[in-house]
């Protein structure tokens, strides 16, 4: 298994990406008021819900339940979708879900298909894949569209064109749809994209979605979304493929009466989507005739695999972790080098990885605990950050200046005797750095904390001194 | 961790003005003791964490002191850190601590649960995000129009002091128990 | 190759699982999840449609109560209002529902574009939500298949009271017999939030929702 998450591998680390984002004013004031938006909306329609609490920890118990059995459950859900008149292909990685799904449009002869927004599909990469194949994909979410038409990256889970703003869309749209004139009202681009679209839906034969939600117990599949573009691309093409985590499975049909409640109001602040779909197999004189189901792993068993941060793969894609993380507020996605982006994705991209990549990650988190806050699924997530910290500190990939500095604090902090001896030395050797009562210029590596904050020196008599005399 | 079990196992009282020190007792002390498979330590952790107390905890729920007699003139805005505010949950005791003190005005932060952007290495490893952070938090404080930015926690309180003193803003910051414990002068 | 892709991923399943117990009856362990959450509605029927109404109009569905006779003649009503001319209907829609002087197509396998260009659909639906304002088809009676309530502009929907329940699991529950069937849940017409976080309404689907809730 090869598993790779987009271009991750490849991205900056999060420090040096987060610098550039800082830079960029238009973004940060896009972000921020996106976040700001969701977060509030959010913040008033689980206030309005007295049981928020109960349906969270509900979601925890069935998707702690359905990991424990994943196996079970993925079987019990191949059984019934193919007895319903679907077709179940597993794929180990990113490369092989692209393979099955270029096939399945290859065996047809079509070189056009329509996309739900999936992000699977862009973990595996799947549209450079079609490409490479001369297949040709539209992204049919507005979101994704703008971003597929600026040649662009999405930066938010759920909003992925954030950091446009409508001055930025109006450019992407006149040019790219070859538009003579175009309004500057938030409706007239959705107007300009509707009938671009359109077209698209009536015509192209193949459709391509992901998964909210796989129910085990009956073989059916739920898209949940706002614009009507899914009930398009599920509902008039003849063949539909549908790429799923192996972690978006849930038992049973019951279960949804839990995440249809959690799932809007956090992602969205909403009671509910506009519109969820729920489909099982092929439906005679209706919707696709011929029905695929790609199941993926590309990297969640090794995810399943520690037991600590098994808990990763409850996630539901709500994107409410990014709209409460202040670290994000201040960056974005794109910093994260990930489609999955923030607190999120700072677990999630390095695990499907083994740790090998975007290990700077884990620590691109201040660990205040606002995503746990909001999770409706309780992911511990500044649980699992340190635990990954620890992790990537154990397979030796931390900067060897800091493995020096550690080793020395632990050292210093081991015992009182060091400790005041250590705080003694350091009285000493500050003199230089002290300028008008504090140090405005720590050398080597805790030069970091002196970019915007000064810092008061070690005192000449320190606490412990004091208490000494005082006794 | 054994030290600390050590030197507190008899004590009656345990408390500590650092929600973080408080947190990482609660939440990592009995995990770490686990992990370490003897049997004595994590009984010996189990029999310590009832004991152990967060400064306004110790305060309001144990002695059920609201009122320190303390005198502090100034305009007092307060921030809770992120363990105070989503670990310990203080909640209003802070608050209610100070809005007792004799010619303190005290005034809300706005935003004040976004975090001031310390997070302990994160403020040198990722010290351009941790200064965007520590802008944001500075500006809402000024907001105030507050003489002095409170906190329950030392860490949060270096960084933020750091940043106003470097910006040269006239706002000093003060741990909730300096303030407590001013006197009449 | 999938099958062999299939075996390999089950099997680090196995594996990534080996600190759970195996061996356990699955479903036992399944019912024993506890779910505190509210399962029922407390409301009384009267504010449980008042609700369900209140919830329609936030989000700019047109609300007309009528009692079961007055269907036809109301629907007649709308429609004049919206100088509706062809209206694609199910082909099980009661006749009874339809009001003399309209062209209305059943859907004997029309095409996409002849779907498209009628000025809307009528249908009935499998149930609604108060708490969400939403509306349920199953693709089942005087519903019709997917494309019919997707591609018109407009979509008149004819909901019953008995129909209204209060809370999601309780609709969720009394959709048991239809899990299989091809499900449509509709919380208000099509939006984006995609441009500046600005909500702009109908980009595919029915831009204009009308809802008829007839006492039963």
């Amino acid at each position: 298994m090869n598993a790779r998450v987009g271009l991750a591998a490849g991205s900056p680390d999060f420090p040096t990406a987060a610098k550039a984002a800082l830079g960029d004013a238009q973004l940060r004031r896009n972000v921020r008021l996106a976040t700001d938006v969701i977060r509030a909306r959010r913040t008033l329609l689980v206030a309005e819900k007295p049981d928020w609490q109960e349906l969270r920890t509900a979601a925890n118990r069935i998707k702690e339940h359905t990991l424990n059995h994943l196996d079970e459950y993925l079987l019990q859900f191949e059984e019934a979708c193919v007895r319903a008149g679907g077709k179940v292909h597993w794929a180990a990685d990113a490369d092989e879900a692209n393979q099955i799904i270029t096939g399945i449009i290859q065996s047809h002869g079509e070189t056009e298909v329509i996309k739900v927004k999936t992000m699977t599909s862009d973990e595996t990469q799947l549209n450079t894949a079609l490409t490479a194949a001369r297949i040709t994909p539209y992204e049919t979410d507005l979101a994704d569209l703008i971003v597929q038409l600026g040649n662009d990256h999405p930066s938010h889970i759920v909003v992925p064109a954030l950091h446009k703003n409508r001055a930025q869309i109006r450019e992407i749209f006149l040019e790219k749809m070859h538009l003579d004139g175009l309004g500057h009202e938030p409706g007239d681009l959705a107007e300009a994209a509707r009938k671009y679209l359109r077209e698209k839906f009536l015509r192209v034969s193949i459709g391509i979605s992901g998964a909210n939600f796989a129910i085990a117990e009956s073989g059916s599949v739920c898209v949940v979304e706002s614009e009507g573009n899914a009930r398009m691309c599920l509902t008039l093409p003849k063949v539909l493929i549908s790429l799923i985590g192996i972690e978006k499975v849930i038992p049973r049909f019951q279960d949804l009466e839990v995440f249809l409640q959690i799932l809007a109001r956090s992602a969205t602040g909403e009671r509910m989507s506009p519109y969820s779909s729920i489909w099982t197999g092929v439906s005679a004189d209706d919707g696709p005739q011929e029905f695929h189901v790609v199941l993926l792993d590309n990297g969640r068993t090794t995810v399943l695999a520690d037991d600590v941060a098994r808990q990763t793969l409850h996630c539901i894609r709500c994107g409410a972790c990014l709209n409460a993380c202040p670290v994000y507020r201040q960056t974005g996605g794109h910093a994260y080098g990930s489609i999955y982006s923030g607190p999120i994705g700072a677990i999630l991209t390095p695990q499907l990885q083994s740790m090998e990549h975007s290990q700077t990650l884990p620590f691109a988190s201040s660990l205040c605990g606002a995503c746990y806050e909001v999770c409706p699924v309780r992911i511990k997530i500044p649980d699992v950050l340190v635990h990954l910290r620890a992790k990537v500190v154990e397979q030796g990939d931390s900067p060897l200046t800091e493995k020096i500095a550690m080793k020395a604090a632990a050292f210093a902090l081991a015992g009182p005797a060091r400790f005041e001896a250590a705080q003694s030395v350091v009285r000493l050797v500050q003199k230089p750095f002290v300028t008008d009562a504090v140090v405005s210029n720590l050398p080597g590596m805790l030069s970091g904390w002196s970019v915007a904050r000064d810092l008061m020196p070690v005192p000449a008599q320190s606490f412990r001194e004091w208490w000494k005399e005082r006794k | 961790m054994e030290r600390f079990v050590d030197i507190f196992e008899d004590a009656e009282i345990i408390c500590s003005p650092s929600s973080s020190c408080v947190a990482m007792l609660r939440e990592h002390y009995q995990h770490l003791a686990s992990e370490s498979r003897r049997a004595a330590l994590a009984d010996k952790v189990k029999q310590l964490l009832p004991r152990v107390f967060e400064f306004t905890e110790l305060l309001v729920d144990k002695l059920g002191v609201t009122e320190t007699g303390a005198f502090y003139p100034h305009k007092v805005t307060y921030h809770p850190s992120c363990h105070s505010l989503r670990t310990l949950c203080l909640g209003d005791k802070p608050i209610r601590l100070l809005k007792n003190v004799k010619d303190l005005k005290y005034v809300e932060l706005p935003e004040a649960e976004q975090c001031c952007g310390f997070g302990g290495t994160f403020s040198i490893k990722n010290a351009d995000v941790s200064a965007a952070m520590l802008a944001d938090k500075m500006k809402t404080i000024a907001a105030t129009g507050a003489d002095v930015c409170a906190a329950c926690d030392n860490s949060c309180l270096m960084h933020i002091y750091g940043g106003l003193h470097r910006k040269k803003q006239p706002i000093r910051v003060a741990h909730l128990a300096e303030i407590l414990a001013s006197e009449h002068s | 190759m999938s099958s062999s892709s299939r075996a390999n991923i089950l099997s680090r399943i196995h594996a990534a699982l080996g600190d759970i117990p195996r061996n356990t009856d699955v479903d036992a362990e399944y019912q024993s999840i506890e779910r505190t959450y509210q399962s029922s509605g407390s409301l009384e029927p009267h504010d449980r449609l008042h609700l369900f109404i209140e919830r329609l109009k936030e989000y700019g569905a047109a609300v007309h109560r009528s009692a079961p006779d007055e269907i036809a003649p109301l629907i007649a009503q709308l429609l004049v209002a919206r100088e509706s001319k062809s209206i694609v209907i199910p082909k099980d829609l009661p006749g009874e529902w339809l009001p003399p002087g309209f062209e209305f197509l059943p859907d004997h396998e029309l095409t996409f574009r002849q779907l498209e260009s009628c000025d809307g659909v009528i249908t009935g639906c499998a149930v609604a939500i108060s708490d969400t304002g939403t509306i349920v088809l199953d693709a089942g009676s005087a519903q019709g298949r997917r494309a019919l309530t997707l591609l018109p502009d407009y979509h008149l929907c004819v909901v019953f009271e008995n129909q209204v329940h209060q809370t999601v699991p309780e609709a969720m529950r009394a959709l048991a017999t239809s899990i299989s069937r091809p499900l449509t849940i509709i919380s208000g017409p099509s939006a984006t939030a995609d441009i500046e976080m600005t909500r702009v309404q109908g980009v595919h689907g029915p831009r204009f929702m009308e809802v008829i809730l007839v006492q039963s």
